[in-house]
């Protein structure tokens, strides 16, 4: 297999593949991380969902698909953070209302585009790694940057917002103007892993790694440092594997992604486990409360 | 010192479904330690929730620092202690992370970390004794040391007001005294504070003034009411027989 993994990685449009692979990798758990943080993990997928009305409206209009997804998905990201904003009850309805709304809209509209069968839409609902262009890896490349920018550039007024939202209002940040950059940069991140995990699987790209890094860290920074990481490995992997195996690449990528999280929490089980043997070090390990006052 | 009013509310009211706080007035001035207490369900959360902007007004008007709430823009002079952090908290944060975010206000957005940030963070770390847990997941921590987490947040903002919700309730005796000791400290240095309590216990002795909330209207205001009955008993131990042995987790009931 070695050989022929060999050869098939230097087809170029495998390495474009694996380019826009790696990509949604980085970018997709540095954007779930403040999803998780505030417990909304299943958001990216509902995101996911509007995204494919935005490309019905591309494929039926003739106009780029990637384009249309990114206004749609990102009205849809602004829709979907003015419910939560609000905290009503009846959001959750709301919610469920916009997502389904947003698929039905989706098949329906490709449905009706001259000549696009169900082929098209099963590439943006799985993805189409191989047929990725060099320009829509540019196109990946760009959106990637203006999200890492976001996530990485901005992370301790995102943390302290997605944190304590009521504290960051009290303490003058611009609560809302974040939260609405973040909604907008979430929109973004699912339009660009369309084309690699595709639309129904998004979130697991943004949600299964940071599930694995924060078994294992302390700190918000190193579970997004590690998150980030694991995104990689299961994006490089799972394309690796793909390609090696003739394997749907979008879902190989998911696989490798919660084999990956299996496989650190049984680590840290066996580690946990361990640790409780050495009673001394346990121990030790929590001073009484009185000694820590100065 | 200068006695200049830090918080004013005039004729307050806040109703949700029905009137929770009716024509408040209250002015806090500089260098006063003003404990707001009152029963569960008196409206004295909402009163400074309502001060600091996070409950709408119904009438009235609340003024910080001699400017209207409205255009009051120099928010890093406040500093927030809330009963327990937000619904965030889905992601481990290290106990010097959720202090760091103390500093935002001051920095700008999106303005750089500076040595002068790290210092503030170090030193409002030190006035709580959690400076050897600043690495530590802040879930590692007890209920006493997590409360002292979030006023080690608002001290590293270096505010001019420090507005405390509960600061104290769930929270371990030494907890407490470290606490009444950071209070000292902060108003030794200047600082003004509000705060809402169930009960007084070690801080008793830094309070300058007492407010009363009964019922949505202020029933008392001035010395620190002394109490009686079996309650002024020395030794009386003050139990909630309907309150939880362990009080849930501030990050949430785990």
């Amino acid at each position: 297999m070695n050989v022929s993994l060999f050869e098939i990685m230097s087809y170029p449009f495998m390495q474009r593949a694996l380019l826009g692979a790696l990509i949604t990798g980085l970018i997709a758990p540095s954007l779930g991380i403040y999803l998780v943080q505030r417990k909304m993990s299943l958001i990216g997928d509902g995101i996911g969902h509007i995204a494919l009305t935005g490309v019905g409206v591309g494929l039926l209009t003739g106009s780029n698909p990637v384009v249309t997804a990114i206004i749609v998905s990102a009205l849809g990201a602004v829709a979907v953070e003015l419910i939560r904003e609000r905290g009503r009850t009846s959001g959750d309805m709301a919610l469920a209302i916009l997502f389904y709304g947003g698929i039905a809209g989706g098949v329906f509209l490709v449905g009706l585009a001259p000549g696009k069968g169900s082929a098209n839409l099963t590439s943006y609902l799985f993805g189409s790694l191989v047929t990725t262009t060099p320009a829509d890896l540019v196109a990946m490349a760009v959106l990637g940057a203006c999200v890492l920018a976001v996530t990485v550039g901005l992370r301790p007024w995102l943390f302290a917002v997605c944190q304590d939202e009521e504290y960051a209002k009290v303490s003058g940040l611009p609560v809302r103007a974040l939260n609405l950059l973040l909604a907008v940069m979430t929109a973004v991140t699912v339009t660009v892993a369309m084309r690699t995990v595709g639309l129904l699987l998004v979130s697991a790209l943004m949600v299964v790694p940071v599930a694995a890094a924060q078994l294992v860290s302390r700190g918000f920074a190193g579970t997004m440092a590690l998150a980030m990481l694991g995104g990689v490995v299961s994006a490089g992997t799972g394309m690796t594997l793909s390609g090696g195996f003739n394997l749907q690449p979008g879902a190989t990528i998911v696989l490798v992604a919660i084999a990956l999280f299996v496989l650190v929490a049984l680590a840290g089980t066996v580690l946990r486990r361990r640790r409780r043997a050495e009673p001394a070090q346990v121990a030790a390990c929590e001073p009484p409360e009185c000694v820590l006052d100065s | 010192m200068s006695t200049s009013p830090v918080l004013v509310i005039r004729h307050g009211a806040v109703a949700y479904d029905r009137p929770v706080l009716r024509d408040v007035n209250l002015t806090v001035t500089s260098g006063e330690v003003v404990a707001v207490l009152g029963a569960n369900g008196s409206g004295k959360s909402t009163m400074i929730r309502a001060a600091l902007g996070l409950v709408p007004l119904a009438e009235g008007e609340v003024e910080l620092f001699g400017t209207p709430l409205r255009r009051f823009r120099e928010r890093r002079r406040i500093g927030y202690v809330p009963q327990r952090l937000g619904a965030g908290g889905g992601v481990p944060a290290t106990v010097g992370e959720v202090v760091g975010s103390g500093r935002l206000a001051r920095r700008g957005f999106p303005g750089r970390r500076t040595a002068e940030d790290r210092q503030a963070v170090a030193g409002a770390l030190a006035a709580v004794g959690l400076t050897d847990r600043a690495n530590d997941p802040v879930a590692s921590l007890s209920g006493g040391q997590q409360q002292r987490t979030l006023i080690a947040r608002a001290l590293a903002g270096q505010p001019d007001l420090l507005v405390l919700d509960e600061p104290t309730a769930g929270v371990d005796a030494a907890s407490q005294e470290a606490f009444a000791d950071a209070l000292r400290d902060f108003v030794a240095r200047g600082g003004t504070v509000l705060l809402v309590a169930h009960e007084l216990g070690p801080l008793q002795p830094v309070i300058t003034r007492a407010v009363v909330v009964h019922d949505g209207v202020i029933a008392h205001d001035g010395p620190v009411p002394h109490p009686s009955g079996h309650h002024a008993e020395p030794g009386h131990d003050h139990v909630h027989p309907h309150a939880p042995q362990d009080p849930p987790s501030i990050w949430g009931r785990e």
